[in-house]
């Protein structure tokens, strides 16, 4: 018998990166950020408030382990170790569990902050699409928290509810977006209260004769309605930006954009690790108040 | 800061909104006590400023928690004792 490959099409493309500029970071003042979130985890290693090193994965069952593997990934082949760095900050859902920690912040602070270092001071809205909810939140030139809504009462709207589509449809989570384009009209959005209900839906809809493509850009239209009603109950300010996973999905940040008649901010660097940028950025000016104050 | 804690759901979108700059200022926090569903709580904000917030437990089941402060049609009691204006719904 013939033996069936198994596809787990929701496994997105884990990542590490290392910072080709900055040769050594020895001398430098050490901060990390390490953002343990429902569906990723992120950990960010920052020399002198310069993002150096960053690893992207999965989180798993134990999230103390899964910190300790995003870092250990991040230092991979720098010569760091956990000596070397000299503040860390927890954040993310899973942040009392940084066993190497100084310090938790809540992901909003920490999101924040990192889109103001991602997209620069003028950046006033940020919509924050994780892996198990949706938050809208507005921010001062500094990077500051001046209010914030969430949703995370149902996983439709979030990655986690693409991630079951992905496995529906059995398409790879990556190629959704510019999948959910090869459409002639955008078709009628699926119902956006539930993932359940637009699981039964989206299977409804290809026993009709629908495409995957036309059920994917159904789909998306219906994650960017859900989220634009967020958007616009906390209040739309511009500049506009998207973080997270969902961020790198065309088809859900296209209708965004269509739907609200606004360009989001294009990032120059990867939108999942905003969280863990922004707990190293805070850790770094932590250290350097302390150092500040014990210098008067 | 303003803080929205609640969801949205096939009902409709249950939000409390809380001016948490307001309430770190205000030294009797008398909505905590004054809720009959214990949806108020303090923490300690990412600044260390003692602040005010709806419990994790019942952010999500804001509507059925709220129902029989909104069945009066007054006042909800948290905003009743709020000195500062503080606290805001979204239904």
């Amino acid at each position: 018998m013939a033996e069936i490959e198994k596809v787990e099409y929701w496994r997105w493309t884990e990542s590490n990166w290392k910072n080709p500029d900055i040769p050594d970071w020895r001398g430098s003042l050490i901060t990390a950020g390490v953002d343990i979130g429902s569906t990723s985890t992120q950990a960010v290693v920052m020399a002198d408030g310069v993002p150096y090193a960053y690893s992207n994965m999965r989180t798993g069952s134990n999230s103390p382990d899964s910190a300790i593997g995003a870092i250990d990934w991040a230092m991979k082949d720098t010569g760091l170790t956990l000596e070397d760095i000299t503040y860390t900050i927890g954040t993310g859902y899973g942040r009392v569990n940084v066993p190497f920690s100084n310090k938790t912040v809540t992901e909003i602070t920490c999101h924040a902050k990192g889109a103001n270092y991602i997209y620069g001071p003028t950046i006033r809205t940020i919509l924050d699409m994780g892996g198990q909810d949706c938050k809208a939140i507005h921010c001062d030139a500094k990077g500051a928290v001046t209010s914030f809504m969430m949703n995370d009462k149902c996983a439709a709207g979030t990655g986690r509810g693409m991630e079951v589509i992905a496995n529906l449809l059995a398409v790879r989570v990556e190629d959704i977006g510019d999948m959910s384009f090869q459409i002639d009209e955008e078709p009628d959005p699926v119902s956006s209260t539930c993932v359940i209900f637009a699981k039964s839906e989206a299977t409804k809809l290809m026993r009709t004769g629908w495409t995957k493509e036309k059920v994917l850009a159904a789909y998306c239209h219906a994650m960017a309605l859900r989220v634009v009603r967020l958007l616009e109950r906390n209040g739309m300010e511009l500049d506009f930006a998207i973080t997270g996973g969902i961020a790198k999905n065309v088809g859900v940040v296209r209708r965004i954009e269509r739907i609200m008649g606004i360009q989001a901010l294009k990032p120059a660097m990867d939108t999942q690790i905003a969280g863990a940028l922004g707990a190293a950025l805070l850790g770094k000016e932590l250290v350097e108040k302390k150092r500040a104050k014990e210098n008067q | 800061m303003l803080a929205h804690y609640g969801y949205e759901d096939g009902s409709g979108h249950y939000y409390i909104r809380l001016d948490t700059a307001k309430c770190a200022e205000c030294p009797e926090k008398g909505c905590i006590s004054a809720c009959p569903e214990q949806l108020f709580a303090t923490e300690l904000d990412d600044f260390d400023d003692e602040v005010v917030l709806i419990r994790e437990a019942a952010r999500n089941t804001l509507q059925a928690s709220c129902a029989s402060c909104k069945a009066n049609g007054e006042m909800e009691l948290c905003r009743s004792v709020c000195p500062a204006d503080a606290i805001g719904f979204s239904w």
